[in-house]
């Protein structure tokens, strides 16, 4: 059992920058390996959120961290749905970097709000070739609720590619939110490419 | 109780039409209706709840007042959830709710503290739209509520038949239950408060906080109900490609 300092705002905003390899697993990832990986995230983001910093000084670090760790081009095109797969390889790229942007503002914006929370690792199991890691986390003032991270094997090293906080998943609340701004230009790429860098 | 019967005859035949679901999908045949309320409720809850930079720059934490509010309000919840318990064949909740309510309601001083959590009796949650997806109905279609916010066929349902069922409205009588009903309401908006920054950002900054709450809505509440977690039922962002 690891127990450590964080915050709910954090584990979301881990996703917010990666520019992690786009490979699909290959193999079956051992939940062990898993847990590494959330230990490692955790061992970085706790320091950081102590550090004193306002969330918009910490974005940077961030970005690095979940470049690390997140496989946000899995994320990103999750989020964008059946259109990913007719962009052409510069065209998803730019939607990808604007994506990358679009998370850590959106994510880190309402960090401050969640500073205070402690977690602990509960358990890792196999979820089909992924694996499943389990945590609880503590607020002061809430009940003590569930967040799920599953991780993959993408190129040979482990990246989480989704969150679940009680049930309500990042990928789906992506690909939502994506799809709506997509739709709200008329299927045009380009402008959303350009409204989430800004957003 | 006699007189309330045809009521819930209707309504269990009302939320037994709808059919069970695929996961992933929510049944949304009202959406047109449903997002008229929504844009309702949204400016509703800006009239009450003023949108400010500085809120969204340094949110507070909960207040100690917020926090009690937030405390009598669940406590009121405890007897219907009590009842909930018993109807689904779990008395150690049932007894636990009961205990609780009980040890808040006293030295808890009407439930503004929470004694009973310090000695480890936790809240046990249970509804009837609950205690109906126990019996087996499913959760029919989406539903959004004026003021109260999302819902389901089933779960608006037993909202009604919790109304009806709620120990507590069987033994207080007005005008000392406007007292209570007063303090629920406070509860809530309590709540809302101490959710502040999350929720204003699903409003405020979602391309369609409509379809956002709608998502967090059903996929929390199949969370609730232990209808997610199973291996195989997973987001695989791999698998497509």
């Amino acid at each position: 059992m690891q127990r450590n300092d964080l915050t709910r705002r954090a584990f979301v905003a881990a996703l917010t920058a990666s520019v992690a390899s786009v490979a699909a697993p290959a193999s079956a990832l051992e939940p062990a390996t898993a847990r590494g990986l959330v230990d490692r995230v955790l061992a970085d983001v706790v320091p950081l959120i102590n550090s004193g910093q306002t969330a918009e000084q910490m974005f940077p670090a961030f970005e690095r961290i979940f470049a690390t760790y997140a496989d946000v081009p899995a994320i990103a095109r999750a989020a964008l749905g059946p259109v990913a797969r007719t962009l052409p390889a510069a065209e998803f790229a730019a939607y990808e970097g604007a994506f990358r942007l679009y998370m850590a503002r959106k994510y880190g914006r309402r960090f401050r709000e969640f500073i205070g929370g402690r977690i602990e690792v509960t358990g890792a199991a196999p979820l089909g070739r992924h694996a499943e890691v389990r945590s609880m986390v503590e607020m002061t003032g809430w009940a003590p609720f569930e967040m799920l991270w599953h991780v993959a094997d993408v190129g040979g090293q482990p990246l989480f590619f989704n969150l679940i906080i009680e049930g309500v998943n990042m990928l789906a609340v992506e690909r939502t939110e994506i799809q709506a701004m997509l739709a709200a230009r008329g299927g045009d790429v380009g402008r959303l490419v350009q409204d989430l860098a800004q957003a | 109780m006699t007189p309330h019967l045809p009521v819930l005859a209707a309504l269990f035949a009302l939320a037994a039409c709808a059919a069970p679901i695929p996961s992933a999908e929510v049944s949304d045949p009202f959406e047109a209706q449903n997002r008229q309320v929504h844009a309702f409720n949204l400016g509703l809850d800006r009239a009450i709840r003023p949108r400010g930079d500085a809120a969204a720059a340094d949110p507070a934490p909960p207040s100690a007042g917020a926090m009690m509010l937030s405390r009598a309000g669940a406590n009121l919840g405890l007897p219907s959830a009590a009842v909930n318990g018993l109807l689904q064949g779990r008395p150690d909740d049932a007894l636990a709710n009961v205990a609780r309510f009980a040890v808040n309601s006293t030295v808890g001083v009407l439930g503004l503290f929470d004694p009973a959590g310090a000695i480890g009796i936790s809240a046990r949650p249970g509804d009837f739209g609950q205690t109906l997806h126990v019996w087996g109905v499913g959760e029919g279609d989406f539903v959004m509520l004026p003021v109260l916010g999302p819902s389901t066929t089933r779960d608006v349902a037993g909202r009604v038949v919790d109304a009806l069922i709620d120990p507590l409205g069987q033994v207080v009588d007005p005008p000392e239950s406007y007292g209570l009903a007063a303090v629920r309401v406070r509860g809530r908006i309590a709540d809302r408060a101490r959710l502040g920054g999350t929720i204003d950002s699903i409003l405020d900054e979602s391309a369609d906080s409509y379809a956002q709450l709608r998502l967090a809505y059903v996929q929390n509440r199949r969370f609730q109900l232990g209808q997610t977690g199973a291996a195989e039922d997973f987001e695989d962002p791999y698998a497509a490609q």
